[in-house]
């Protein structure tokens, strides 16, 4: 008999796998439960469309007529329990689907605003699509939005929300932005570019309270005092896996969802995948969330070999993010700064718990006006880098750090001269590439 | 600024490119939100091609270079066709 796959969750986890079910199993059943009506759309693209420059269509990778194709039978539902033993998923309105293999693919929401006043209307976080076009209807129609938070996010809805028209002041609880990432100068240049963008700026500014009449938000009352007038208040404070059907099925969690290599949760036939997945590294012995779409699409498709009975190990690659912060193209790659962020009280998106994984070690650094780049130099190999504005070396420096290539050849040289470094790095994966090409 | 001088440069390869390559993504990279296809003059859907790490091969494709500048996330490159390795770098000299 066909197997009978059941995926909870129609993002990029969930549909990912379950095109890779189709393709390694074209009579199974495959079913997909969501909660969300709009569907598999581009869940970072969301920022695009907040700045206007995607319509809306646009968000959706998949036509309709994709997924019939896929054969997938649609269930719009909210699961909320799952019967371990018996093999059951049960739904919000009382439906049960019996499964042999289920992956949980519920990624995470925005955490909540941790404030009084936070239930206000025009308090908002950014997770679905419904969310965005709420936010952008509210948008045309404001004048003023504070924006807290930090990381990717935060910095999506100030210009997002600027870019709307809206006067925007970001409040940041310390001296600086991402300061668990970015250095001091990186995270300088971020914050002269915003204000030249015309956004307002507060250092060391918590929010005590927002302030509502009739239950609408009016304005935010800071830390000192001080009150900021506004119609929308934009929180992004960093990202809570959606836990409670594995915490009710008695599924092993830490901050995610517990899995080994093979996407397989503590609880048999049962697997997760994405931003809801803890994933355990073989290679570093250590468990970690990312908040990452190429990673979440890796662990569908890695979660599809193990349902259908080839497993083959999900393989951790050097983190790595290419963004525009405030504009200036950045990259992020493998291990960087340390410490926690006073902006965030958890893992940001387009994020990577690895990224703060950092060693000490040295720090080499080339800039030139907006050009920069940071590498984090380990005794033999490049643990991290941060590449801002001309991206030419993040190519090269990605192939390095995830192959762990051993740069002692340069190291010394590295070190001598820091204005040396971009041809000595060029030079040097030139090289690299050459006598590793056959591995390629 | 950032942009203008990219657009300079961006027409500097472009002309090496017409003659010898095409745009090669990097899914590792992408985050699938469509800018790219939005973008192109041509309608080709630059993001399925992202998807599937393919290299652009589309004889419609005109090498504008729209789909690559507009990528905020740095997937999408010139390659010289044949030479899969090598990669137009946008600014060769990061100390221009
Ligand atoms: C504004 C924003 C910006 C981002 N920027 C970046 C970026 O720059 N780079 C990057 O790599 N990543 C970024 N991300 C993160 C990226 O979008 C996620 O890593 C990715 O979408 C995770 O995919 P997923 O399938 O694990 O979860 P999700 O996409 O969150 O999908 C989860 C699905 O599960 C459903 N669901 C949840 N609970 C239930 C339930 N009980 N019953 C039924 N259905 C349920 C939801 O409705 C949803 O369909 C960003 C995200 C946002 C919101
Ligand atoms: S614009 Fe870039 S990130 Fe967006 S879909 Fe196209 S290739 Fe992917
Ligand atoms: S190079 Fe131009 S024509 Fe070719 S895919 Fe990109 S945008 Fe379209």
């Amino acid at each position: 008999m066909a197997a009978d796959y059941v995926i909870v969750g129609s993002g990029v986890a969930g549909i990912a796998a379950a095109e890779a079910l189709r393709a390694r199993a074209p009579g199974a059943s495959i079913t997909i439960v969501t909660e969300d009506a709009d569907g598999f759309y581009s869940r970072p693209g969301l920022a695009y469309y907040l700045s206007g420059t995607i319509p809306e269509k646009q968000l959706f990778l998949r036509s309709q007529a994709d997924l019939r194709n896929l054969g997938l039978r649609w269930v719009q539902a909210r699961a909320t329990q799952i019967d371990v033993v018996g093999h059951r998923l049960v739904l919000a309105d009382g439906r049960n689907l019996t499964y042999d293999k289920l992956l949980i693919a519920t990624g995470a929401r925005a955490a909540a605003p941790d404030c009084p006043g936070g239930d206000l209307d025009g308090v908002f976080t950014l997770d679905t699509l419904g969310d965005a076009k709420r936010l952008v209807r509210k948008a045309n129609n404001s004048d003023q939005a504070v924006v807290v938070g930090g990381g990717i996010t935060a910095l999506e809805l100030a210009e997002g929300l600027h870019a709307r028209g809206v006067n925007v002041h970001y409040l940041l609880r310390g001296a600086r932005y991402w300061s668990n990432v970015l250095d001091a100068e990186e995270s300088h240049l971020v914050e002269d570019h915003l204000r030249s963008d015309g956004v307002e700026l507060h250092y060391h500014a918590r929010v005590r309270q927002a302030l509502g009449k009739k239950g609408k938000l009016i304005a935010v009352e800071t830390d000192s005092g001080e009150q900021i007038s506004c119609q929308i208040l934009a929180v992004a404070i960093g990202t809570r896996p959606h836990l409670d059907l594995a915490r009710a099925a008695g599924i092993k969690v830490d901050r995610g969802i517990l899995t080994d290599a093979y996407l397989r949760t503590s609880a048999p036939d049962i697997l997760a995948a994405g931003d809801v997945a803890q994933v355990y590294d073989e290679r570093s012995g250590i468990a970690s969330l990312d908040t990452l779409w190429p990673t979440a699409r890796a662990h569908g498709e890695a979660a599809a070999a193990t349902m259908s009975g080839a497993p083959a190990p999900y393989q951790r690659t050097a983190a790595m993010n290419v963004t525009l912060i405030a504009n200036i193209p950045t990259t992020i790659i493998g291990a960087l700064g340390s410490g926690s962020d006073e902006d965030l009280v958890a893992i940001a998106r387009g994020d990577s718990e690895s990224w703060r994984g950092a060693k000490p070690a040295w720090v080499i650094v080339e800039q030139h006006e907006v050009n920069r780049v940071r590498l984090m130099l380990g005794e033999r190999t490049i643990s991290g880098a941060l590449v801002m504005g001309d991206q030419t070396l993040s190519r090269p420096l990605h192939r390095l750090i995830a192959a762990e290539a051993d740069i002692s050849p340069i190291r010394d040289a590295l070190l001598a001269d820091q204005h040396a470094m971009p041809q000595l790095i060029a030079a040097f994966a030139d090289e690299w590439e050459r006598s590793h090409a056959h591995n390629a | 600024m950032a942009l203008t001088r990219r657009s300079i440069h961006f027409d500097l390869t472009r002309a090496d490119v017409l003659a010898s390559g095409h745009v090669q993504p990097d899914p590792s990279l992408c985050v699938q939100c469509g800018i790219c296809s939005y973008n192109c003059p041509l309608g080709l859907d630059v993001r399925d091609y992202a998807w599937r790490g393919a290299p652009i091969f589309d004889g419609q494709c005109l090498t504008c270079g729209q789909c690559v500048a507009r990528c905020p996330r740095g997937v999408l490159a010139f390659a010289r066709t044949g030479m899969a390795q090598q990669v137009v770098p946008l600014r060769p000299n990061p100390k221009d």
